[in-house]
């Protein structure tokens, strides 16, 4: 990296070259007029971020111009098996004296695709400050009022290996689902969106690997490497790693963002976490924990579910491939529920390990079965037959 | 967090590297680079619990600054001359930012050591911060600035635009093909480590001494975040040259992208900096001697001639090359004629040089006079319709140029044009840099090798194609290029923003049909094609048309 010498700079002259100073064609057209904004006025979140991806259904006139070997360039959208109206219309032919101009925007649906969280860099840095400043407050002041010294013995090792092992979970989803899929979406919206997602699980992960450090550091009896070990081969956790490993090794990216976020999170994630730990800690005197892992339970609850729905919300809804849709999440639903619901019921052990015991596995797994129905309400699809193994 | 809690937390998340037991990550990119696996260090240390906060303060001092600059009434004393580039500038530049955050996950299976996958994925959101940053600053100019025509149409122009299209493979050479020649040797070792300084520290300091002090803030701000994105760059090229069989590979891609690279953005970046500015004092430095310090001394002679020494065979004779070009064969003056040559096809206004200009340029680049002076002079004659058409259509000693079919700048130093017949096509490229980065290089086989997952180049390439045989006041209205009274056009070759004085519609309808050469060109018998050719090379400096034969 270069810097440069300082040099000595012109003197500032007036040149009047502000807004307002004279009137003449366009001098008051002060708005982005390439697209339509998904309501009234145009939003900051959708200024700085709707076309950065082209398309040459519309504008993109010479089309792509760099191929991978099999000649196919930028974001095609049969990425994905799902549809949004217009995307079955071929991209617009140019030849010699063919114009340039595609179809009218937004030429297809997936461009009405907008972020209810209206995540960029703003906005984006500003939330997760936030969060880990909150996070270290929050173990800094249990470490100076000694709360860990209230933790039941075998909570502790409840903590180094279960909560432990879920931060592989969030690494794994993180970068080789999420971050993965941040190449793979047809519009710049979706793609940052998948892009925030992934970062909300790696900081996750990060936060859960650094309470382990602080844990280790702060009570005597802590092994903080147990996470590897029961990650690498606690039968428990086996169903849940394979899962895991499973969604990565999707190849629709639709597919994977909805089997992680509208299947996997409720009847996975959410029991473990809502369903398990947030529920036994209180009880094994521990008041930390909840802190650090509400956290990522509320990214993913009320950000990253919220733009996953709007997302699969207008696909359920298109005017032109609805049912399509439809019958592909199905399919997806009877394939993930089961191995969603596999994975969890492997974890059963973990609810007897505290010497104060949460509800029962049962009754914590029927609630998150019941809020994944309530998701899939939300978006017009059915329980899967699978929901009842 | 202390220095020492960082080292001790980063030591830390190296226990979330984890291999798969049960199921493979799926493997969307391919490459015919090989690599073993081999314990790495994560080069960048970098732990979100401070690398958040990091940034966040970042921002700060940038939305300050933007609060600042409209406070203290910045727009008074910004130049237009300037401003106007910056409507090309900020409408190429969000696309490869975003681009880079979206050509991370082609390195997570290829590359694979879990130990980098971090540092990538932080790479991947600094580049969502700086497209989105950089959207924002177009965003404020397009508000505060007296001329919003092209900035509020940028990313539709952006697309359908010659220039937008050259500044596109500064993005799209990131995400596709061989995913090592195109995220690692294209974005980090050679668009990242060279050429970020021309566009984050040379164009910073020239907006600065054109009355612009807030893309600075900005640009720094991104650059802050440069030199994480370079040592994941360094990494991944230390792993790629522990395998010998990468060699040939290595040198390919570096080869094609420096070439590419310096075609592209010492096109754009030099015509803004000696174009686009006021500056002209003597001490200022032009855009060759910036050039000479930071890419030939700082990225030439201190980063790449070192990796000799692993057996990176580097790419001497292009460097050379580029330098010739950029100093003895008036690269960069070219290209900004030739912009000007077809401002009705932009979106922006380009200013007139006047004396002042000629002078400095005289100065900086001796003899440079007698090869553009006389055009420039036409140029400003011609800048405010009097009855004349737009000098593309006037007798002004200037031969409208082919497109390079590989960078897309025009074969504008006519005596490199080379031409090559490919798929039945006749192509003219604007060096044999470029014919030999079609011909040869984006094949499946490469020197006998097969390069199987070796990209090629595709799209419609020459713009001219689209618009063969029509009027230019129906190309303008195809692209968008009017303002709101429907008739006058965005781009100017002026600044005068009196109505009277600005060309319309009306003014394109009266000119001559445009003409694709490279349509042309395939329209001519083997012959004629010769004979073209012969010319060509005997054209320039400055477009001049071929001596007459002796
Ligand atoms: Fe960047
Ligand atoms: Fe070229």
């Amino acid at each position: 990296m270069t810097t440069t010498t300082e040099r000595s700079l012109p003197q500032p002259r007036f040149t009047d070259a502000e807004a307002g100073a004279k009137e003449f064609p366009d001098s008051t057209a002060r708005n982005y007029s390439y697209f339509t904004p998904q309501k009234r006025k145009q939003t900051h979140y959708e200024d700085v971020t709707v076309e950065v991806q082209p398309d040459p259904r519309h504008y993109l006139s010479q089309g792509w111009l760099y191929g991978f070997a099999d000649g196919q360039g930028g974001y095609p959208l049969e990425w994905t098996a799902l549809k949004a109206w217009g995307s079955d219309r071929p991209v617009p032919e140019r030849f010699p004296g063919s114009g340039g101009k595609g179809y009218d925007w937004p030429a297809h649906g997936w461009h009405e695709f907008r972020d209810p969280n209206e995540e960029w860099e703003m906005t984006f840095y500003r939330y997760n400050s936030n969060v880990v400043r909150q996070i270290t407050q929050n173990v800094d002041s249990a470490r100076e009022t000694k709360a860990f010294e209230q933790w039941n013995p075998n909570w502790v090792q409840f903590v180094e290996r279960n909560v432990g092992a879920w931060m592989h979970v969030e690494q794994g989803l993180g970068l080789y689902l999420f971050a993965n899929a941040n190449r793979r979406g047809p519009t710049n919206m979706h793609n940052t969106a998948m892009a925030v997602n992934s970062m909300h699980r790696l900081r996750f992960a990060q936060d859960l690997a650094l309470y382990n450090l602080t844990l280790s550091d702060e009570i005597e009896a802590f092994d903080g490497e147990a996470h590897i070990e029961t990650w690498n081969s606690d039968p428990a956790w086996q169903g849940v790693r394979r899962v895991a490993e499973q969604l990565t090794a999707v190849d629709d990216w639709a597919e994977a963002v909805f089997a992680a976020n509208i299947v996997f999170e409720p009847l996975v994630g959410e029991l473990f976490r809502s369903g398990l730990v947030q529920q036994a800690a209180p009880r094994n005197g521990d008041y930390v924990t909840p802190t650090v892992v509400g956290a990522g339970e509320h990214d993913y609850a009320e950000r990253d579910l919220r733009y996953t729905l709007a997302m699969f919300d207008l696909l359920v809804n298109d005017k032109e491939f609805a049912q399509h849709n439809k019958d592909l999440m199905n399919q997806w639903l009877s394939t993930w529920t089961e191995r969603c619901i596999k994975a969890s019921r492997d974890l059963q052990p973990l609810w007897s390990q505290p010497d104060a015991k949460p509800p029962r596995f049962e009754d914590s797994l029927d609630r998150v079965k019941s809020r994944f129905s309530e998701i899939l309400r939300q978006l017009g699809l059915d329980d899967p037959k699978e929901l009842t193994l | 967090m202390s220095r020492q809690s960082i080292a001790k937390a980063h030591e830390k998340i190296q226990e979330l590297a984890w291999e798969p037991l049960y199921h493979e990550p799926v493997s969307q990119y391919g490459t015919d680079y090989t690599f073993a696996k081999a314990k790495k260090k994560d080069p960048l240390k970098q732990v979100l619990r401070s690398y958040f906060p990091m940034q966040e303060e970042k921002d700060h001092r940038v939305y300050g600054a933007a609060d600042g600059a409209i406070r203290g009434n910045m727009f008074r004393q910004v130049e237009e001359r300037w401003l106007e580039w910056q409507k090309l500038f900020l409408s190429i530049i969000p696309l490869p930012e975003i681009s880079a955050a979206r050509a991370m996950p082609l390195l997570f299976r290829n590359v694979p050591n879990p130990e980098l996958h971090n540092g990538q994925a932080i790479q991947m959101i600094d580049e969502v911060r700086h497209s989105t940053i950089q959207q924002n600053l177009k965003r404020l100019y397009m508000n505060s600035y007296i001329d919003p025509a092209g900035f509020n149409s940028s990313l539709k122009n952006f697309q359908n635009d010659y220039c937008g299209t050259i500044g596109r493979q500064f993005a799209e050479g990131f995400i596709t093909g061989d995913a090592i020649t195109a995220a690692s040797i294209y974005l980090t070792i050679v668009a990242e480590t060279a050429f970020t300084n021309t566009l984050f520290v040379a164009m910073p300091a020239e907006a600065a001494a054109n009355g612009d002090y807030l893309l600075p803030t900005v640009f720094h701000s991104v650059q802050s975040d440069e030199s994480r994105h370079i040592s994941n760059g360094y990494a991944t090229l230390l792993m790629a040259l522990a395998d010998e069989g990468n060699h040939q590979l290595l040198e390919r891609d570096l080869r094609y992208a420096w070439w590419n690279n310096h075609r592209v953005v010492d096109a754009a970046i030099g015509t803004f900096i000696e174009y686009g500015t006021k500056d002209r004092r003597k001490d200022r430095e032009s855009y060759a001697e910036m050039w000479r310090r930071w890419i030939y001394d700082d990225y030439y002679r201190s980063y790449l001639v070192p990796l000799e020494k692993y057996g990176l065979v580097i790419p001497h004779d292009l460097i050379e090359e580029s330098w010739n070009q950029i100093w003895n064969k008036g690269y960069v003056h070219e290209v900004a004629q030739f912009f000007a040559t077809g401002w009705l096809a932009n979106y922006w206004r380009i200013d007139p040089m006047t004396d002042k200009d000629f002078e400095w340029f005289e100065y900086k680049y001796p003899g440079w006079y007698d090869k553009y002076g006389a055009w420039w002079e036409n140029y400003s004659r011609l800048a405010t319709p009097n009855g004349h058409n737009p000098i593309i259509f006037e007798d002004v000693d200037y031969v409208y140029p082919s497109r390079c079919w590989t960078c897309m700048v025009p074969c504008l130093v006519r005596e490199d044009m080379v031409m090559a017949e490919v798929g039945g096509q006749m192509r003219t490229y604007c060096h044999e840099a470029c014919r030999w980065t079609d011909v040869e290089a984006f094949r499946p086989t490469y020197q006998g090798r097969n390069t199987p997952n070796m990209g090629q180049l595709i799209g419609k390439r020459e713009w001219e194609t689209l618009y063969h045989g029509w009027n230019m006041a129906d190309v303008v209205t195809d692209m968008g290029y009017v303002r709101d009274d429907g008739k006058t056009l965005v781009a100017q070759p002026h600044l005068n923003l009196d109505p009277s004085k600005m060309w319309t519609l009306d003014h394109m309808r009266r000119c001559p049909p445009f003409a694709s050469p490279n349509v042309l060109l395939n329209e001519m018998t083997p012959e004629e094609q010769l004979a073209f050719h012969a010319d060509y090379i005997r054209q320039g400096p400055g477009g001049r048309p071929a001596p007459a034969a002796v």
